[in-house]
């Protein structure tokens, strides 16, 4: 088993490095994920990622990239609810790159 | 629009079969095979799902009432025995198929 | 998208004593994602996917009835109840959750996505589907 080490605490994570108990997480683990990644979260990052981790909260999935960028139209505007500004974002792909620091499974869906 | 359906459970056992023909539209086929064929049994007290679904065209797979000792005399009336070919005739001649579980 | 077939999705099982209830959330969410015409029917016992309250905390299963509420976002706006296996055991429509979803081209306007329907003009709506799936 993989596993990620953050301050000293070590994480499990999967063969594509998701968190594998979405409960353990804590925000540091989307820092230490992100430089894995050799990138550098930002505020709009964080954006993201909370919304992630709210709509799991609420529906108990993972959305789809065309969800997800809707729903962050919805309520982020428009100007962030756009493919082009998410992979700008995350350019291994707003779903699977977010959905991952934010310590949820891979959405449902996605190959 | 016609659609073949497809019952696999014994209307023993599970109400797959009522809630086919409660739900297929006139003019549609039913087609029982693997444990639904023990549906298509007469003189049974479940004998009547079929028997009282007049607007429907019942089929039974001839290689699953031979492999499950039911002849063909026993089947309730109307009943048509396809073979494997025949099952195929069905699937092609209706507009889609509709495998119920 | 004109080449999306129309997906019909059939019900007929209670949640958690099996898994075809979820199985069924999740390959209609994958459909969903390729922008198919998805629409969802239940019948029989598949009615009671949809209670109200479903708390699963102490059988030890994760409770996917809060996903329901997420059709909408994936266009899944056509929900077909059946009338009569809702009578069949004692439920009225209160007893469900109320799904809807967010028209973007009337401002986010909250539409009902469930509709209570006969056997008989359930029936006519299968008729109309490319594919339907039981589950």
């Amino acid at each position: 088993m993989a596993a990620i080490e953050v301050d000293g605490k070590s994480f499990e994570v999967d063969e594509e490095g998701y968190l594998e108990d979405l409960t353990t997480w804590v925000p540091e683990i989307a820092g230490v994920m992100a430089k894995l990644d050799d990138a550098e979260l930002t505020d709009a990052h964080w954006e993201v990622i909370n919304f992630l981790r709210e709509y799991y909260e609420e529906y108990q999935i993972a959305p789809a990239v065309r969800v997800l960028t809707k729903a962050i139209g919805k309520k982020l505007g428009k100007d962030k609810g756009n493919s082009k500004y998410l992979y700008e974002l995350f350019p291994y792909g707003p779903g699977k790159q977010a959905c991952k620091y934010a310590g949820l499974p891979k959405p449902t869906g996605c190959v | 629009m016609s659609i073949l359906h497809t019952v696999n459970k014994s209307t023993y056992e599970r109400d797959t079969l009522e809630a086919c023909v409660r739900l297929a539209a006139k003019g549609g086929s039913v087609l029982l095979i693997e444990d639904g064929v023990y549906s298509a049994m007469s003189g049974g007290n479940k004998s009547s799902v079929i028997e009282n679904a007049k607007d429907l065209s019942f089929y039974v797979l001839g290689p699953d009432i031979k492999a499950r000792g039911l002849g063909e005399d026993r089947l309730i009336d109307g009943i048509k025995v396809v073979d494997y070919k025949g099952f195929v005739e069905l699937t092609v001649s209706n507009d889609s198929v509709t495998a119920w579980l | 998208m004109s080449d999306a077939k129309k997906f019909m999705y059939i019900n007929r099982k209670a949640p958690y004593g099996t898994i075809y209830a979820w199985e069924s959330l999740e390959v209609v969410l994958i459909g969903a994602a390729f922008d198919q015409e998805v629409s969802l029917a239940f019948v029989d016992d598949g009615v009671y996917q949809l209670m109200k309250g479903q708390d699963t905390t102490e059988v030890g299963i994760k409770n996917f009835s809060p996903t329901y509420a997420a059709l909408g976002d994936y266009d899944v706006n056509k929900i077909y109840i059946e009338k009569e296996s809702l009578e069949a055991r004692g439920l009225t429509l209160d007893d469900l959750q109320h799904l809807v979803w967010e028209d973007e081209d009337e401002d986010w306007a909250e539409k009902d996505s469930i509709r209570v329907v006969t056997s008989a003009e359930l029936a006519e709506i299968f008729e109309q589907q490319d594919i339907t799936l039981s589950f």
